[in-house]
């Protein structure tokens, strides 16, 4: 890697028009336009699930196109979980006119039933607990760590993944207001 | 792809624990090059913490005022340790300003400064790719061939590995030990930069999820263009008085 080629002049020249070709050629190779299969990843669409409520209702989130949503597995032993869901509660209170939806997937199969109502009811929470019951969903989206909170776009692509917690209320709310953007 | 490793009952991020490990890597190989430069170790330090402080504050105050109302609403998340309540672009401006205030007062040169500071740039490089590997992003375009990796639903390039392998590379021929040969100021971070971009320019190819702008281009091969070209324009123009002389 000597610094300085005898010709350095025609070498720059040669390494800039070689540059600039391989970024035309390369903009025919597959990649960033690819299709793309659902995975918890973010730019991908988010896996389909159909879980019930403490309550028996099967709520699906290919129901819910159209709509920004958040995903948030948590289980009730969990910290995190637990300091976070007031946060997720007035953002969910603010915005659930503009077609913002809440999707508290609990992590049942290392929870139990009775501690995640008896922990939505303390705290007043009024979107959809869903029961994870065998953990498919959880392992479905690759859960790590808990608490881990998918925001979804209206079109299902999954705009953000945050691992851990808690989430401020302010990511919350500028997560949110993006997901709303451009929605009538 | 391990996002979190589970030590007990801590979940350590790990793309997080990589890029740490970076700065203390970096930091420990631009130390051993410091006195080539005449730069002083302590002066390092001081430089790099104030960079990195003030970039994160200036990140977070820049995000602040970007989303103001949803902050108004929530003043304690001004202290939240959230890193998505950061500004990346508002970081950059105030860490280089930052920094370079600091130059000023304290009377250092703009390209021995730069040397100084390339080793830990160079293993910067190596670990923002690992990092991205840890946590599954910056992935690569769909491929069969042999070598490629499952992820994300897909056979795909190591992308990833490719960056790293390649910063990898240009770390260790640009600064292979302490006692090699000098180079004229200036010239260890140009050269960094010119092969960095040229390794960027070469490898966004096989990534998965390029930004692309006018059309198909990927809008990190342009960059990569744009900072290769001015890096050779400054190497050529250190080179003219050698010539000119001989």
């Amino acid at each position: 890697m000597t610094p300085f080629p005898k010709h350095w002049n025609l070498f720059s020249a040669a390494m800039l028009l070689v540059g600039a070709a391989w970024i035309a050629v390369s903009a025919r190779l597959p990649g960033a336009g690819a299709a793309r299969l659902p995975a918890p990843q973010v730019g991908f669409p988010a896996p389909d699930f159909e879980l019930g409520t403490p309550g028996g209702e099967p709520i699906a989130l290919s129901d819910l196109r159209g709509k920004a949503v958040l995903v948030n597995l948590w289980a009730s032993w969990c910290g995190p979980c637990r300091a976070e869901m007031p946060a997720i509660q007035r953002v969910y209170e603010e915005y659930a006119s503009r077609g913002f939806v809440v999707l508290a997937v609990n992590a049942t199969n290392q929870d139990s039933v009775t501690a995640a109502v008896d922990f939505a009811q303390a705290l007043g929470l009024t979107f959809p607990i869903l029961l994870d019951l065998d953990g498919a969903v959880s392992r479905q989206y690759g859960l790590r760590a808990l608490p881990t909170s998918f925001f979804i776009r209206p079109d299902g692509v999954i705009e953000e993944v945050v691992i851990g917690g808690p989430m401020a209320e302010a990511l919350l709310r500028t997560r949110v207001e993006r997901l709303l953007e451009g929605m009538p | 792809m391990l996002p979190i490793l589970n030590v007990g009952p801590l979940a350590v991020p790990v793309p997080e624990l990589l890029l740490l490990a970076g700065v203390w890597f970096g930091l420990s190989l631009a130390e051993k090059h410091a006195p080539r430069r005449a730069f002083h170790t302590e002066t390092l330090y001081n430089l790099v913490s104030v960079i990195l402080l003030s970039g994160v504050l200036a990140a977070r105050a820049a995000y602040a005022l970007r989303y103001s109302s949803a902050f108004a609403a929530s003043p304690a998340s001004l202290l939240s340790l959230n890193p998505g309540l950061l500004d990346s672009g508002g970081g950059l401006v105030g860490g280089l300003l930052a920094g370079w205030i600091y130059g000023q007062r304290k009377g250092l040169a703009l390209w021995p400064t730069l040397d100084a500071l390339a080793p830990l740039l160079g293993v910067m490089l190596v670990m923002i790719p690992l990092a991205n590997l840890a946590s599954g992003g910056a992935y690569g375009a769909e491929t069969d061939l042999p070598w490629a990796i499952t992820l994300w639903g897909a056979a795909r390039h190591p992308a990833q590995l490719y960056e790293a392998s390649a910063a990898g590379l240009i770390l260790a021929r640009l600064f292979p030990a302490p006692g090699m040969a000098n180079r004229p100021a200036g010239q260890d971070f140009l050269l960094l930069a010119t092969w960095s971009a040229a390794a960027r320019l070469l490898l966004e190819a096989f990534r998965g999820d390029s930004l692309t702008i006018f059309g198909e281009l990927r809008a990190a091969q342009l960059a990569a263009w744009l900072v290769l070209a001015a890096a050779l324009v400054l190497l050529g123009k250190m080179r003219a008085p050698r010539e000119q002389s001989a």
